[in-house]
C-alpha cells in the first residue's frame, strides 16, 4: 500500500514546475494565447525533447513506456502555469492510437508523435453535453479512395496547432477514428472564455481519407477514451486548482482592510479552508484516477466518475472564490486570477459534467 | 503508487477475519457473558493498545496493520477492542509520554484490560472552543490539589471510574496556554458530583460535573505543573488515521442504496429520481475522498513524514457527511422517517430516524467544522490567527 510518488515522479514533477516558471510564465502564456497561431513551436520541441510527449508511448514505439499516473504528474504541474501547449491533447491522441491502431498504425504515428515532430489532437462526441456514442453524428462512407466524410465536428481541442485530427465518426461497420491531415480540412476557431484552450469546429465535408486512416473505435474503447479525457482534464484541475488557491491564500495574508490582513476575517479564511478541503479531495480521486488507467481497469469508471464528478463543481467554485475573494482586483484583465477562472469553466464540461459523472456513479453502484 | 498489500500484511488480515468468524457470532446469538470473553480474547491477541510500545502491554503494529485491524472490525461491525475508549485513545497515550513510572503501572494494565473507563474533563460551561481559557482552580495545599469548578458535557461521566481532568493552577498568566494542569482523578473523590444531561436523541451519555474541595494527590498529577496544555495537545495529537470511520460510512452508504432501492416517492420508485440518484453519487465522491485523502495522509505517515493538520480535511466531510445522509434518509421517507423505534411504520427499527438526532456526537463533540476551518486556514495555509 503506497498511495504517493517514487522520487522519480516528483523530480519529475520538480522539473516541469522549474519549465513552466523559466520557459513559460504567465506573460508567456498570455502572448501565446493571444498569437494567431496559439501555440508556441519552440516550447514545443523544448517539451517534446524533455521526454514529456512519450511518457505513456511503450518504449518500442519511441516513448518512455511509463504510466498515466508519470502523465499525470506533468499534466498537473503544467496546469499549475496554464501552460497552453498541447500536451493533453497530444497524450489522449497517443492513447487513441494505441488503443484502436493496429501494429502497423502504432508503428507508422507514434515515434513521431513521441518526439513531438507530429501533433495530434482527439475529437470524439459532436453534441454539447452529451457523453455518448449517439452524440457521434459524423460519418465515414465507404468509396474508391477508401472513404469519403461528412458532417461537422463542433468542438475539437487544440486542432489550429495538430498536423492531424483523430476524429471519431460513424463507419460502415461502425464507429471508427479518422485520421485527418489539418490542412485537408476546414478548421474554424470558436472563441470561448478560456484563450489557454484553444476550440475549433471542423467541417468534413467533402473530405476524403485512405482506408489505412480509418481507426475501427468500439464502444467499448471510446468509453475507455473518454475516461482517459476524463483523467487528463482532472489532473490539469488539479494543478490549476491550487495554483488559484495559493494565488489568493497569499493575497490574503497581504491584504489589508480595517486594519487587519483579510485573511484574518473568517468570511475569507474559512472560505479558503473549504477550498482547501475540496482541493485535497479531488487531488487524492484525481490520483487514483490515474493509477486505475494502467493498474485497475475495472474500476476505472468508477474512479473517473468519482474524481471529475467531484473536481467539475469544486474547480468551479474555487475559481469563483478565486477571483470574488481578491475584490475588484481579481475582475481585472491584467491579473492572473481570471484566467483560472475561466480554466474552470473550460474544464467543467470536459469529457463529462458533473451531473453525467454522479448518473454514472449511480448506475455504477447498484442504483 | 499501488494499493497491494504484502504478503504478511495479507495474512494479518486473514488472520483478523478467522478470528472474527470464529469469535463473533450474530447479534442474537451473543450471551451476556459474551463481551468480557470477547475483550478478553482480543486482548489476548494482542489488538488492544495494538499500535502500544511492548514495554506497556501493546504489539507495537505498524501503520499498515493498525488501518487492516480497523478496517476488518469495522467491516464486521464487531464491539470495540476495548471499554474505555478515551483510555485508548489519549489518556493511556498521555501517561505513556509524561506520566510517572508508577502512573504507568498503575493506569496502563486496567486500560488495556478494560477494568477501567476513563472519561475527559476539558470542557467547561464557559470554555468550549477556546479550550485553553479554562478555570476549574486547582491548588497545591500541602501533599494534594484542592480542586474546585465545574466540567461539562463529559461524555461517560456517569459510568467512568476516572477522569482525566484539565485545571488551572495558575491565574496571572501571559498566555492562557500557561498555568494549566492535568490530573488523573477518582470518580468517587469526596467532592465529585455527577449530573447527568439528557440529549436531544435522548440519551444521558455526558454530563456535567462539579468539584467541590476535591483532594487530589500530587501523585495523580499527569505532568509538570503548568505543562497541562502540552499534555492535552500532544494526547490530542495521537490522532487516529480515519480509515475505520470511512468502512463505517460505505456501509452507511450501502445501507442508504438499500433503503433508496424498497422507498418510493410520488408513486415511484426512488431509486429512479434523478435527484436522489445525484445526491447519492454525491455522498459517494465524499466517502471516496475520504478514502483517498486517508490513503495519501497514511502514506506520508509510512514515510516518515509527520502529519499536521490534514486529519481536519476528513474531519470536516465526516462532519458534512454525518448530518447530511442521515437527514437525506429520513427526508426520503416521508412520514414513516419520523417513526421511531416501535412505531408502526419505522423503517429499519427507527434506526435512521435516531441517528439523524445524533449528529451533533460527531459535528460538535470533536471540535465544531468552524474550528476545523481555522486550523486549516491558519496551520496549512497560513492565514493569520484569529
Ligand atoms: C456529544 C458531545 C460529547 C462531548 N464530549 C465531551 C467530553 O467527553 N469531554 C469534554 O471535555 N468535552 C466534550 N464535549 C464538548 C465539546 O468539546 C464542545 O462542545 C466543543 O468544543 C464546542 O464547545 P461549546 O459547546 O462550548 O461551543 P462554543 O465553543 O460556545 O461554540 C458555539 C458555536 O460558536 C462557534 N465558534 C466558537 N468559536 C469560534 C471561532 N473562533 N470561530 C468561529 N466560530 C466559533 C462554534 O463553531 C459553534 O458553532 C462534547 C460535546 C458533545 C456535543
Amino acid at each position: 500500500m503506497n498511495f504517493g510518488f517514487t522520487q522519480e515522479q516528483s523530480l519529475l514533477r520538480d522539473q516541469v514546475e522549474r519549465f513552466i516558471k523559466e520557459a513559460c510564465p504567465m506573460p508567456k502564456v498570455r502572448e501565446i494565447a493571444a498569437s494567431e497561431s496559439r501555440f508556441d513551436s519552440t516550447l514545443w520541441q523544448q517539451v517534446a525533447d524533455l521526454g514529456w510527449l512519450g511518457l505513456t508511448i511503450p518504449e518500442a514505439h519511441g516513448g518512455l513506456g511509463l504510466k498515466w499516473i508519470d502523465l499525470t504528474v506533468v499534466l498537473e504541474a503544467a496546469a499549475e502555469g496554464l501552460c497552453p501547449l498541447p500536451i493533453a491533447s497530444q497524450a489522449l491522441a497517443s492513447a487513441a492510437i494505441l488503443t484502436c491502431g493496429n501494429d502497423q498504425q502504432k508503428n507508422d504515428w507514434l515515434p513521431a508523435m513521441a518526439a513531438g515532430k507530429t501533433i495530434c489532437t482527439i475529437g470524439l462526441y459532436d453534441e454539447a453535453n452529451w457523453i455518448d456514442p449517439n452524440a457521434i453524428t459524423a460519418e465515414a462512407h465507404a468509396n474508391e479512395a477508401g472513404y469519403e466524410l461528412k458532417g461537422i465536428k463542433p468542438f475539437v481541442n487544440d486542432a489550429a496547432a495538430a498536423d492531424y485530427l483523430l476524429l471519431a465518426v460513424n463507419a460502415p461497420n461502425g464507429l471508427a477514428l479518422a485520421a485527418v491531415a489539418k490542412d485537408s480540412v476546414k478548421i474554424t476557431h470558436q472563441p470561448t472564455m478560456d484563450t489557454t484552450k484553444p476550440m475549433a469546429s471542423v467541417d468534413l465535408n467533402g473530405v476524403s481519407i485512405s482506408a489505412e486512416f480509418l481507426l475501427p473505435m468500439s464502444e467499448d474503447q471510446l468509453a475507455f477514451l473518454t475516461d482517459c479525457g476524463a483523467v487528463a482534464t482532472t489532473a490539469e484541475m488539479v494543478g490549476a486548482g491550487a495554483a488559484i488557491l495559493e494565488m489568493t491564500s497569499n493575497y490574503a495574508k497581504e491584504r489589508i482592510q480595517f486594519g487587519k490582513p483579510i485573511g484574518q476575517y473568517q468570511g475569507v479564511k474559512h472560505r479558503l479552508a473549504d477550498m482547501y478541503v475540496d482541493l485535497e479531495s479531488y487531488r487524492s480521486l484525481s490520483y487514483y484516477a490515474a493509477w486505475s488507467v494502467d493498474d485497475d481497469i475495472e474500476g476505472l469508471a468508477k474512479a473517473v466518475s468519482l474524481a471529475k464528478g467531484y473536481a467539475s463543481d469544486a474547480f468551479a467554485q474555487i475559481g469563483i472564490d478565486g477571483v470574488g475573494l481578491h475584490g475588484a482586483i481579481g475582475f481585472t484583465a491584467e491579473y492572473d486570477a481570471q484566467l483560472y477562472l475561466k480554466r474552470s469553466k473550460w474544464a467543467r464540461p470536459m469529457y463529462g459534467d458533473s451531473d453525467y459523472h454522479m448518473d454514472r456513479i449511480a448506475t455504477l453502484g447498484g442504483l | 503508487m499501488d494499493f497491494d498489500y504484502t504478503a504478511s500484511e495479507q495474512s494479518f488480515r486473514e488472520e483478523v477475519r478467522s478470528f472474527i468468524s470464529e469469535n463473533l457470532p450474530p447479534k442474537k446469538e451473543r450471551g451476556k457473558n459474551f463481551l468480557a470473553s470477547w475483550l478478553e480474547k482480543v486482548r489476548a491477541r494482542g489488538w488492544v493498545g495494538f499500535a502500544w510500545p511492548k514495554e506497556f502491554g501493546g504489539s507495537e503494529g505498524g501503520l499498515i496493520e493498525q488501518t487492516i485491524l480497523r478496517e476488518e472490525m469495522a467491516l464486521a461491525k464487531a464491539p470495540p477492542l476495548g471499554t474505555s475508549m478515551m483510555g485508548l485513545a489519549w489518556v493511556g497515550p498521555g501517561i505513556m509520554q509524561y506520566g510517572t513510572e508508577e502512573q504507568k503501572r498503575k493506569f496502563i494494565p486496567d486500560i488495556l484490560d478494560s477494568k477501567v473507563t476513563w472519561c475527559t474533563g476539558y470542557s467547561e460551561p464557559n470554555h468550549g472552543s477556546d479550550l485553553a481559557a479554562i478555570q476549574c482552580k486547582a491548588e497545591l495545599s500541602g501533599d494534594h490539589y484542592l480542586v474546585n469548578g465545574q466540567k461539562i458535557w463529559t461524555t461517560g461521566a456517569p459510568w467512568s471510574q476516572w477522569i482525566i481532568l484539565l485545571t488551572r493552577t495558575q491565574f496571572d498568566v501571559k498566555s492562557k496556554h500557561d498555568g494549566i494542569t492535568c490530573f488523573l482523578v477518582p470518580m468517587d473523590a469526596p467532592g465529585v458530583e455527577v449530573r447527568p444531561i439528557q440529549n436531544m436523541a435522548g440519551d444521558k451519555h455526558f454530563a456535567e460535573i462539579f468539584f467541590t474541595d476535591v483532594q487530589v494527590p500530587v501523585e495523580n498529577r499527569l505532568g509538570a505543573e503548568g505543562e497541562g496544555w502540552n499534555v492535552t495537545v500532544s494526547a490530542l495529537a495521537n490522532e487516529r488515521s480515519s480509515i475505520g470511520e470511512v468502512t463505517q460510512m460505505f456501509e452507511k452508504l450501502a445501507n442508504l442504496k438499500e433503503l433508496v432501492k424498497t422507498t418510493s416517492k410520488q408513486g415511484q420508485p426512488a431509486s429512479m429520481d434523478p435527484k436522489v440518484r445525484r445526491t447519492i453519487a454525491r455522498f459517494e465522491m465524499k466517502v471516496a475522498a475520504m478514502k483517498f485523502n486517508g490513503l495519501r495522509y497514511l502514506t506520508k505517515q509510512i514515510k516518515g513524514e509527520p502529519l499536521t493538520s490534514e486529519t481536519s480535511v476528513n474531519k470536516l466531510h465526516r462532519a458534512s457527511l454525518e448530518i447530511e445522509i442521515d437527514d437525506f434518509a429520513v427526508q426520503l421517507m416521508g412520514q414513516a422517517g419520523l417513526q421511531l423505534r416501535g412505531g408502526e411504520s419505522a423503517v429499519d427499527g427507527g434506526t435512521w430516524s435516531k441517528s439523524a438526532l445524533n449528529w451533533p456526537n460527531v459535528v460538535i463533540g470533536g471540535g465544531t467544522p468552524n474550528i476545523q476551518r481555522n486550523i486549516i486556514a491558519e496551520r496549512l495555509l497560513g492565514q493569520p490567527k484569529d
